[in-house]
């Protein structure tokens, strides 16, 4: 029973980081932004730089009409939302904040979090097939080709990582992490970073929800609070993506003073690539499909190889 | 349970019940707060203003079918690459040689898809 209790707990906690972190990111994207552009984004809610945005938002959410189109799939249309934002919160139960500040320590972690990250996806292409609508539909399989070419590399360069440490747990990971890695896996990091930002649909990468031609992609049919849990998810999403960057690549709660500030500097490195995450979404147009897969198949998989290879011979070169 | 190799997972199989409570309760919250007024227009499968034409489920460009395939080649060779990843430094360049192998056939199987003309778009 204890045993339950316990994992009851930790799970509360995680819980409380999902639904806090990802608005944190929110509201930073919302500001950083606007100042990026020269405005100054949302100024009123809560008083003080409109901090209370995302909480207004969703107040305004829970309050909307639940449309379901005449035409759909109602059942797969109804579930699609928690498909796609689940698999995040679920993710985020074995990534490590400090040495034993880890929701559930898996042997298998890396192994794990790439598998369930993928599901994420599945829910977009749920809600893009189910909606009956040809913006829909097409937002829905470009979000499938997008994954497939994306997935690849982001697998690779997670293996590498695992062939670097030796191991598949996250904390054993950042435990054999050395700075010299930041070189050594320097090409991982890049392609790890650009392939996930292509998983979430975020900016440049996101052909799926162009506006400007499919409407809203997958998404065309939903409001209310369906379309803010994708939102939700989109967000989850980025953290999620930033804490694995920063343990995988940059080390984790390695650095000054980790003994007693480890868990500060994981969150601190997390919130820097979620920072670059918002920046590269100001500073880039917008990819074009053939544009998304070229870059994938003929830029990252060969890159990713090439990390390999170069893990490879590193590590047993140097045992 | 508390001492086999399962009780790790314990806390997995919590999270995925809170989880689904979460949504439950989202939407639990929604339906006691939203109002419901559907109108025919309202149903319709949205099309920019303008009545839709024909079905939703329209056909699309077979293109997409040999990246699938792409995908499916390369994501087997990926998950034997994580039990690899762990053992392989004991090894030793034997292990890496053989890995190189494995890899470099299906990275012939790219090029031979980018030489093909698989991978630009027409």
């Amino acid at each position: 029973m204890s045993d339950l209790l316990e994992a009851l707990l930790r799970v509360l906690v995680v819980l409380v980081a999902f639904l806090l972190l990802p608005l944190l990111v929110g509201q930073a994207e919302h500001k950083a932004m606007a100042h990026m552009q020269s405005r100054v984004g949302p100024m009123y809610a809560g008083m003080f730089h409109g901090w209370a945005q995302l909480v207004a938002d969703g107040v305004k959410f829970v309050q909307k009409e639940d449309v379901v189109p005449r035409d759909a799939d109602p059942a797969v249309f109804r579930i699609a939302p928690a498909v796609a934002l689940l698999p995040y919160f679920v993710v985020m139960l074995v990534i490590p904040l400090g040495p034993g500040l880890v929701g559930q320590d898996l042997d298998v972690g890396l192994f794990f979090v790439l598998a369930v990250m993928g599901i994420g996806v599945i829910g977009t292409l749920m809600g893009g097939w189910s909606s009956a609508n040809k913006f829909s539909l097409l937002g829905g399989i470009r979000v499938a080709a997008q994954l497939m070419a994306y997935e690849l590399p982001f697998v690779l360069v997670g293996a590498s990582v695992a062939m670097a440490a030796g191991t598949l747990s996250l904390t054993g990971i950042v435990e054999e992490w050395q700075p010299w890695w930041l070189l050594w896996q320097g090409i991982g990091l890049v392609v790890f970073f650009v392939a996930g930002l292509a998983e979430l649909q975020r900016p440049p990468f996101d052909m799926p929800v162009a506006d400007a031609e499919i409407v809203f992609g997958p998404y065309t049919e939903y409001g209310g609070l369906r379309f803010a849990l994708f939102i939700l998810a989109e967000y989850a999403g980025i953290v999620v993506l930033s804490a694995l960057t920063a343990v995988l690549f940059l080390g984790g709660w390695r650095g000054p003073f980790e003994d007693s500030l480890g868990w500060l500097w994981t969150l601190v490195k997390t919130f820097l690539v979620a920072f670059v995450v918002i920046w590269v979404r100001v500073a880039y147009p917008r990819m074009r499909e053939d544009q998304l897969q070229r870059l994938a198949w003929q830029g990252l998989v060969p890159l990713a190889l090439l990390q390999l290879a170069l893990t490879a011979v590193g590590v047993v070169a140097t045992a | 349970m508390s001492d086999g190799y399962l009780a790790g997972y314990l806390p997995l199989a919590v999270i995925l019940a809170v989880g689904v409570l979460l949504v439950v309760a989202m939407f639990a919250g929604n339906r006691m707060l939203r109002p419901a007024h559907a109108t025919h227009e309202k149903l319709l499968p949205y099309e920019c203003g303008v009545d839709p034409v024909g079905e939703g489920w329209a056909q699309t460009h077979v293109r997409y079918y040999v990246y699938a395939y792409l995908y499916v080649v390369f994501a087997v060779d990926a998950v034997f690459l994580f039990p690899w990843a762990t053992v392989f430094a004991g090894l030793g360049w034997v292990s890496v040689g053989e890995m190189a192998v494995f890899i470099g056939f299906i990275a012939v199987g790219l090029l031979y898809a980018w030489r093909k003309g698989v991978l630009t778009w027409t």
